[in-house]
C-alpha cells in the first residue's frame, strides 16, 4: 500500500484511534466485571479452591498434630482405607443410611406434597406443620429424638411397652442404632423435600386436570397419569439433593451417637472428624474427604446431565 | 441544534454476515427522520449505534460535527424514549422523571423548575407520587416522553415507541410527539416498523432492508416514486398491485401477467430499455372503476370487503391478487367480471432483476380540485 | 370442580394424621419445656405448667451469649451473601467482559465441592489467621455462595436491559445502578436469599464445632449440645427448653416466609 493517497490517510488514522479506544474499553469492562466479582473470587480461593487441593495434596501424606506433612507414602492412605475394616465399615454404614432415608424421605415428602396440594379449606396451616421440621435445627432435632430414643423414659419403648412389645435399645444396640439415626434424618428432611416438591405440584399447569376431569379420569389415574410424570424433574432434583445431603450427614451422629454402637454409625463425614480432629490423622481423614468429594461430583454431575434436560419451565 | 452524520457505517457480530451495510446519511438539525423497515432490517441497532449503546464496527458516526464512535452514550446529549419505555419499577413518576437529572447532577431548582415545565406540558402533574405500574399504557408512555423532554437534549431518539399501545391511542400519541418535537426543535430520530406511523410523521423517511438503505426521503417522494420494488411495496396501504410483464413494442402493448394486454405509449417504451426484463406496478388508486362501455378490461373479482364508505376489492391476475380501494359501497359478487379502467401513465416500471425503479407512474393522486 | 364428601373426610383424617406424626416430636419438646422434672420422670402428663425450664437454662448456661452470637454470627453471613452473591450476579448478568462466561461455569462448579470435605484445611486456614473463637472465622468462609449467585443471576436476568441503557444515557455509571435500581428492583429475591441464608447460618453444626472453643463466640446449636452433654442429671426439661429457644427463630422465619422461601428455593433449583 505504498501509494496510498493523502485523502486516506485521515481515516486510516482515525481507525487506529478507533482500535485503540476499543482495546482500551474492553480493558476497562473486564476490570471493572472482575472487580464485582473479586470479593467471591477471593473467597471462592481461600476457603474453597485452595482447601479442596490442599485435601488431595494431604491425602498423600502422614502428618503430625498440627496438621504439617511428615512422610510423603503415595497411594498408602488410599489402600488403607479399603483394608481397613473400620473404613469399610463406614462405607457400608453410609451406603446403608442412603439406602434407608432416600426412598423413604421422597415417598414420605410426595404423599404429604400430594395431600398438602388439594385445595381444601385450612390447608395453609398442614403445609405450615409439613414444612416444620426444616426450621429445625439438627441440634434441635437430635435433641427431640435423643430422648424419644431413650431406653427408659423415651417415648417410643413407653408406646412399643404399651402395645407389650419389649422395648429396644434404639441408640446402643448395633442392630437399631442405624436405624434410629436414619428416622431422625428422614423425620428432618421431610419439611424441605415436602416444600420443593409441593412447589413443583403446584408449578403443574391445572389445565392438564381440568382436560383429565372432562374425560371422566379418576384421582389415582390423574395422580400416575399427570402428576407424577410431570413432577419428574422436581423429584430427580429432590433425589439428587437428599442424596448429598445425606453424605454429608453429621450432626446428629455427633449427639445421638457418636458413630457408635460398634462403629455402626460412623458415616463418612463422622469418621473425617473423628479421624482428623480427634485422632489427628489428617492424611487418612483427607483421604476420605477425597472420596466423599468424589460421590458427590458424580451425583452432581448426574444431576446437571440428567436434571437439565427433564427440567419444564413453567 | 444538532445534526447526525454517517459515513460508511457498518455493523457485523463476531464476523458474521453485516447487520448493517455501509449506511451513509445526514439527518439535519431539528428534523422528524424515521427510520422504517421490517424486523430485522437493523433499523434498532442504527439507532442504537447512534445512542452508543451498540458498538460501531466500521465507518465514522459525527454528531454535530464531532466524532462520536466511542463516546459513552451520556456524552452525546441526547434522550431516548424505548419500546417497553424502561421505567424504574420502584421509583415514582417524579423520581423517574428526574433520574436522569440527578445522575447528571443538576442543582436542585433547576430539577423543579424543569420537572414543573415538563409535567405541565405533558399532563402528568396529578401522577407525580404514583409508580409505573399504577399507570394506564398512555401514562406510562407520557412519563417516558417527560423523561426525554426533561432532559432538554437537543437529539432524541425513539425505538417503538408507541408498538405497545392500542390503535386508538397511537393516533392519538402521533399527533403529540410531532408537535412535541416541533415545539421544542428537537433533532428526532424515530424507529418503527409500521409504515402509516413512518409516513404520518416523518420530515423524511429512510426505507431499511437486510441492513442496507433502499431509499431516503419525504413521504411523499417515497409514495409516489419508489426507488425499488421493496419500496413499493413496502410503503402504501394496501400494497402496491406488482406483476410481471413482458413490453411488445412492435404492437405497442403491454402484457402484464399474460392476462392483462394495455396500450404502451411512445414515451413508455422510450424508456424502457430494449433487452429490459420488467416488472409493473400500479397502486390501488389507480386502477379505477369504469362503465361497460369505456372499460379498458375486466378483471374476476375474488374478494370484496364493504366497509361502508369505502369498498376493497381484490381481484385475481394469475398468481397475483391484485387490491382495489373504490369509495362507496359496491354491490360485486365474487367471481364476477368486473369492468376496470387501467392507463399506462399510471404504471411505475420496475426492473425485474434488481428490483429498481425504470419509470415512476406519471399521474399522482392529487386531492380533488373542486369544479 | 367440588370434591365428593366422603373424599373431602378422607383427605381431612389423612391431613391430621399426618400433621400429628410430623408435628410430635416438636409438640412433645414444646410440652416438656413447660413440664416440672418430676412429670417427665415419671412419664405422666403435665400435671402443672412451669417457666422453671426457661429460669435454668439462662442461669446454669450462658444460653444468652449463645444467642447473641448466633445472631451475629448469622446476621453476618447473610449480610456477606447478600453483598457478594448480588455483586458477582449483576456482573455476570450486566457486565460484558472476556471470560465472564468461564467465570461463571467455575462458579457452578464450586457446588459441587461440599463444604465437608475441605473442612481441614479450612480449619488450619482458620487457625493460622488467628480466627479460631472468633466471629470473622465462623462467618466469612461462607460469604460467598454459588447458590445465592445463581439465584439472584436469574432474578436480576428479568430485569429489562432498557433499565440499564436508559441510565447509561442518563450518565449512570455501574456501581450506582447497582445499588440505586438493580437492588431495589431485586428486594423480594433478596429477602428470599436472605432468609435462606439466616436459616442455614442459624442452623449450622460441623464448623461452629470445630471453630469455636469457648462460650465468648459459641453458637446457640453447639450451646445445646454442651447443655445435652453436660446435663447428665436427665434434665430433660431444661434442654427441652433450650431446644425450644434454639428452634423459635427460624420457625418463625419459615412460617413467615414459606411461600417466598418455596418460590424461591425452586426457581433456584430448577432454572
Amino acid at each position: 500500500m505504498s501509494t496510498m493517497s493523502p485523502a486516506t490517510k485521515p481515516y486510516e488514522d482515525m481507525q487506529l484511534a478507533f482500535e485503540a479506544e476499543r482495546r482500551k474499553t474492553k480493558t476497562r469492562n473486564f476490570i471493572k466485571g472482575i472487580l464485582f466479582l473479586l470479593p467471591s473470587i477471593i473467597l471462592f480461593s481461600v476457603f474453597l479452591f485452595y482447601p479442596m487441593m490442599k485435601t488431595v495434596y494431604l491425602s498423600f501424606f502422614l502428618t503430625d498434630a498440627s496438621g504439617a506433612t511428615t512422610v510423603f507414602v503415595g497411594l498408602q492412605n488410599y489402600i488403607q482405607l479399603f483394608t481397613s475394616s473400620i473404613f469399610l465399615k463406614s462405607f457400608k454404614s453410609t451406603f446403608l443410611f442412603v439406602l434407608y432415608i432416600v426412598p423413604a424421605t421422597i415417598i414420605i415428602s410426595l404423599f404429604l406434597a400430594v395431600l398438602a396440594n388439594e385445595k381444601l379449606k385450612g390447608v395453609g396451616i398442614f403445609r405450615t406443620i409439613f414444612s416444620s421440621t426444616m426450621g429445625i435445627s439438627v441440634a434441635a432435632a437430635s435433641v427431640f429424638w435423643l430422648y424419644l430414643f431413650n431406653p427408659t423414659m423415651g417415648l417410643l419403648n413407653e408406646i412399643l411397652g404399651f402395645l407389650g412389645m419389649e422395648g429396644i435399645g434404639w441408640l446402643t444396640d448395633p442392630a437399631w442404632a442405624l436405624v434410629a439415626v436414619s428416622i431422625t434424618t428422614i423425620w428432618m428432611n421431610i419439611g424441605f423435600t415436602f416444600l420443593i416438591l409441593l412447589g413443583g405440584l403446584q408449578s403443574i399447569d391445572q389445565s392438564l386436570y381440568e382436560s383429565a376431569n372432562i374425560d371422566g379420569a379418576g384421582y389415582f389415574y390423574k395422580l400416575r397419569r399427570i402428576t407424577v410424570p410431570m413432577l419428574s424433574p422436581t423429584l430427580f432434583f429432590v433425589l439428587t439433593v437428599t442424596i448429598i445431603n445425606a453424605f454429608q450427614t453429621f450432626g446428629q451422629i455427633d449427639i445421638l451417637t457418636q458413630g457408635g454402637p460398634q462403629n455402626e454409625t460412623n458415616l463418612i463425614v463422622y469418621s473425617i472428624y473423628r479421624e482428623a480432629f480427634v485422632n489427628y490423622q489428617f492424611g487418612a481423614a483427607s483421604a476420605q474427604a477425597v472420596i466423599l468429594f468424589i460421590l458427590i461430583l458424580l451425583m452432581t454431575a448426574l444431576q446437571f446431565k440428567f436434571g437439565e434436560k427433564k427440567v419444564h419451565y413453567q | 441544534m444538532k445534526n447526525i452524520e454517517m459515513t460508511d457505517i457498518t455493523k457485523s457480530y463476531d464476523k458474521q454476515k453485516n447487520v448493517l451495510n455501509e449506511i451513509n446519511l445526514t439527518i439535519g438539525e431539528g428534523e422528524f427522520f424515521v427510520l422504517v423497515g421490517p424486523s430485522g432490517s437493523g433499523k434498532s441497532t442504527l439507532l442504537r449505534m447512534i445512542a452508543g449503546l451498540e458498538d460501531i464496527t466500521d465507518g465514522i458516526m459525527k454528531i454535530d460535527d464531532r466524532v462520536v464512535n466511542h463516546l459513552p452514550p451520556k456524552d452525546r446529549d441526547l434522550s431516548m424514549v424505548f419500546q417497553n419505555y424502561a421505567l424504574y419499577p420502584h421509583m415514582s413518576v417524579e423520581q423517574n422523571i428526574l433520574f436522569g437529572l440527578q445522575a447528571k447532577k443538576v442543582g436542585k431548582e433547576e430539577q423543579r423548575r424543569r420537572l414543573i415545565e415538563t409535567t405541565d406540558m405533558m399532563g402528568l402533574g396529578d401522577y407525580l407520587k404514583r409508580k409505573p405500574r399504577e399507570l394506564s399504557g398512555g401514562q406510562r408512555q407520557r412519563v417516558a416522553l417527560a423523561r426525554a423532554v426533561v432532559s432538554q437534549a437537543p437529539v432524541c431518539l425513539m425505538d417503538e415507541p408507541l408498538s405497545n399501545l392500542d390503535a386508538k391511542l397511537r393516533a392519538s400519541m402521533r399527533v403529540e410527539i410531532r408537535r412535541l418535537q416541533k415545539r421544542l426543535g428537537l433533532t428526532m430520530v424515530y424507529v418503527t416498523h409500521d409504515q402509516v406511523e413512518a409516513m404520518t410523521m416523518g420530515d423524511r423517511i429512510m426505507v431499511l432492508h437486510d441492513g442496507s438503505i433502499q431509499q431516503v426521503g419525504n413521504p411523499i417522494e417515497l409514495y409516489n416514486e419508489p426507488a425499488n420494488l421493496f419500496v413499493a411495496s413496502f410503503i402504501g396501504s394496501p400494497k402496491m398491485n406488482i406483476g410481471k410483464a413482458v413490453l411488445n413494442r412492435a404492437e405497442g402493448r403491454l402484457i402484464v401477467e399474460d392476462e392483462l394486454n394495455i396500450n404502451a405509449s411512445e414515451s413508455l417504451m422510450s424508456d424502457i430499455p430494449n433487452d429490459a426484463s420488467i416488472t409493473v406496478g400500479i397502486r390501488a388508486e389507480h386502477l379505477t372503476y369504469a362503465t361497460k362501455e369505456d372499460a379498458t378490461h375486466f378483471m374476476e373479482a375474488v374478494n370484496v370487503e364493504n366497509l361502508g364508505n369505502e369498498t376493497t376489492i381484490a381481484f385475481e391476475l394469475n398468481n397475483e391478487i391484485w387490491t382495489v380501494k373504490w369509495p362507496g359501497q359496491w354491490e360485486i359478487e365474487v367471481g364476477e367480471m368486473v369492468p376496470v379502467k387501467i392507463s399506462c401513465e399510471d404504471l411505475a416500471i420496475f426492473d425485474t432483476g434488481s428490483g429498481r425503479l425504470i419509470r415512476a407512474a406519471k399521474r399522482v393522486s392529487k386531492g380533488a380540485v373542486p369544479v | 370442580m367440588t370434591m365428593p364428601l366422603g373424599q373431602k373426610i378422607t383427605f381431612y383424617v389423612l391431613l391430621i394424621v399426618s400433621a400429628l406424626l410430623i408435628f410430635a416430636p416438636t409438640l412433645m419438646a414444646f410440652v416438656m419445656s413447660f413440664m416440672s422434672n418430676k412429670d417427665i420422670l415419671t412419664g405422666s402428663m403435665p400435671t402443672s405448667l412451669t417457666l422453671d425450664n426457661y429460669r435454668q437454662a439462662f442461669s446454669t448456661f450462658p444460653l444468652m451469649q449463645y444467642l447473641i452470637n448466633s445472631v451475629v454470627v448469622s446476621v453476618l453471613i447473610m449480610l456477606g451473601q447478600l453483598v457478594l452473591s448480588s455483586l458477582a450476579a449483576y456482573a455476570f448478568v450486566f457486565l460484558e467482559f472476556k471470560g465472564r462466561d468461564i467465570l461463571f461455569y467455575i462458579f457452578i462448579a464450586t457446588m459441587m465441592v461440599p463444604f465437608e470435605a475441605s473442612v481441614i484445611p479450612n480449619f488450619h486456614i482458620i487457625r493460622d489467621l488467628g480466627w479460631i473463637d472468633s466471629y470473622a472465622g465462623l462467618t466469612v468462609p461462607f460469604f460467598a455462595m454459588a447458590f445465592g449467585t445463581f439465584l439472584l443471576r436469574q432474578n436480576f436476568k428479568t430485569i429489562p436491559k432498557e433499565l440499564r441503557e436508559a441510565s447509561l444515557i442518563a450518565g449512570m455509571g455501574d456501581f450506582k445502578f447497582y445499588l440505586t435500581v438493580v437492588m431495589p428492583v431485586a428486594k423480594t429475591s433478596l429477602v428470599t436469599l436472605g432468609v435462606y441464608g439466616f436459616l442455614t447460618s442459624w442452623n449450622m453444626y460441623l464448623w461452629p464445632l470445630l471453630a469455636t472453643t469457648n462460650d465468648n463466640v459459641r453458637t446457640v446449636q453447639i450451646g445445646l449440645k454442651q447443655m445435652q452433654t453436660q446435663e447428665q442429671l436427665n434434665q430433660w426439661g431444661v434442654i427441652m427448653a433450650g431446644a425450644v429457644i434454639v428452634i423459635i427463630p427460624t420457625l418463625l422465619l419459615l412460617f413467615l416466609g414459606q411461600k417466598k422461601l418455596q418460590k424461591g428455593l425452586t426457581e433456584g433449583a430448577l432454572k
